[in-house]
């Protein structure tokens, strides 16, 4: 499934969009760059808090599709100017981390139930 | 009591609510005192050598007095916002630095002042109300 | 969802609190970073992290967490049990990352936190 579609599903909004056909292999959650670094894998679509700059560094190093920002304060504008400069795909969501692992996992195991979960 | 190595982090927070909690304070001001106190502790540890939390509980509120002589803070407005922050790359790898510290503080405060001098320090007050949720409580008892 | 399932369904060891098995959970928190915890707005709720260290245990016991559930192999140290252990919340451990964690939690169930939303923030 491509980036484009992942992001429809999820109700993702783009900061920088320019490689929407990459594929999307699978998951990583981790607000730490470290663990990024050390455990996310070439594809993975990477879930985090973290708004840092070097965020998009990580992302772009370890080849992963896109970067799903979860809930949260808006990055600075840098962030995404930084992203759109490497050619990686930066989006953001009002959803926690929790939820959006749980709908991605879902929706790459072909699980047709995606759609955001009732709230509250 | 006074916040120390970053290891620590927490251990003030942890300690005021059994404070509170031994003195009949209701859970929801605790538990609101309890992340106000944690993002303050937290902060002192990593962006000062040290400083001092004094905790003050009274009838209808409880108050908690943040003072450090660290590096103090240039920019008040700035701090304020969400996701701000300057912490260092250590700090980031323990859980820190979401730069919502501040803004969790103020948000669980009813009342929340901070002040501060660069190069010299930065004092925060934060209160709760124990009645109700009046914002803008009459100050009944000793003032502080 | 009972802590049990949580174990079962994770795979995950019970490092303390074996027995508050019983207790009920609804909802979920994924996160490393503390202050994004320090935001949920609700109690009780399973806080699933990446960090071993004992600030983790302690921001679970300023939020009311039901427990907290430990990814990617991690192991705290033993005062960190120990400190879990005096303070009533229950640990688990499970060998399977944070993705893989909350994608089997929220397919079985588990909702969700809500949090403060930023917008609620003075800015
Ligand atoms: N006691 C202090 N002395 C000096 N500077 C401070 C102090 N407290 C906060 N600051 C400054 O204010 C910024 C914002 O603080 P805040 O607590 O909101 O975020 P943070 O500590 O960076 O991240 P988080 O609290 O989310 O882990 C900090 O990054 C730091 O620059
Ligand atoms: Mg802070």
């Amino acid at each position: 499934m491509n980036a484009r579609e992942v992001a429809r599903v999820l109700g993702l909004e783009p900061l920088a969009f320019p490689h929407p056909e990459a594929e999307v292999g699978g998951g990583f959650c981790s607000d730490l760059l470290s663990r990024a670094m050390a455990e996310a894998s070439p594809g993975d679509a990477w879930i985090t808090y973290q708004r840092h700059l070097n965020v998009v560094a990580v992302a772009k190093l370890k080849e992963l599709s896109l970067v799903i920002l979860a809930r949260g304060p808006e990055p600075e504008p840098e962030v995404a100017a930084r992203a759109e400069e490497e050619g990686v795909n930066l989006l953001r969501s009002d959803d926690g981390m929790f939820e959006l692992a749980g709908r991605l996992y879902a929706l790459l195991a072909g699980d047709p139930e995606t759609h955001p979960a009732e709230r509250g | 009591m006074s916040p120390g190595a970053i290891a620590d982090v927490g251990a003030v927070s942890t300690q005021i609510r059994r404070i509170l909690r031994e003195l009949g304070v209701e859970p929801e001001v605790v538990r609101r005192v309890g992340i106000i106190c944690f993002e303050g502790e937290t902060n002192i540890a990593i962006f000062t050598k040290g400083g001092r939390i004094t905790l003050m509980v009274w009838d209808d509120r409880v108050e908690l007095f943040f003072a450090d002589n660290g590096p103090g803070i240039e920019d008040l407005e700035l701090v304020r916002r969400p996701g701000y922050s300057t912490a260092p790359d250590w700090a980031r790898e323990l859980g820190f630095g979401a730069g919502m510290g501040i803004p969790n503080m103020e948000k669980n405060a009813d009342t929340f002042v901070l002040r501060s001098r660069p190069g010299k320090g930065t004092a925060i007050r934060a209160t709760v109300w124990r009645k109700g949720n009046e914002r803008q409580g009459s100050s009944a008892g000793p003032g502080a | 969802m009972k802590l049990r399932e949580v174990a079962e369904v994770t795979q995950a060891e019970v490092l303390t609190g074996r027995e508050l098995l019983e207790r009920e959970v609804d909802k979920g928190c994924g996160a490393d970073l503390l202050s994004d915890v320090l935001s949920v707005v609700e109690e009780n709720f399973l806080l699933v992290t990446g960090m071993v260290t004992l600030q983790a245990v302690r921001v679970a016991e300023v939020m009311n967490a039901a427990a907290v559930l430990i990814v990617r192999g991690k192991r705290p140290l033993e005062p960190v049990i120990a400190y879990a252990e005096e303070a009533g919340i229950p640990l688990l451990a499970t060998q399977k990352g944070m993705f893989e964690t909350c994608g089997l939690l929220y397919s079985r169930g588990l909702r969700p936190t809500r949090f403060r939303r930023v917008s609620e923030y003075a800015g």
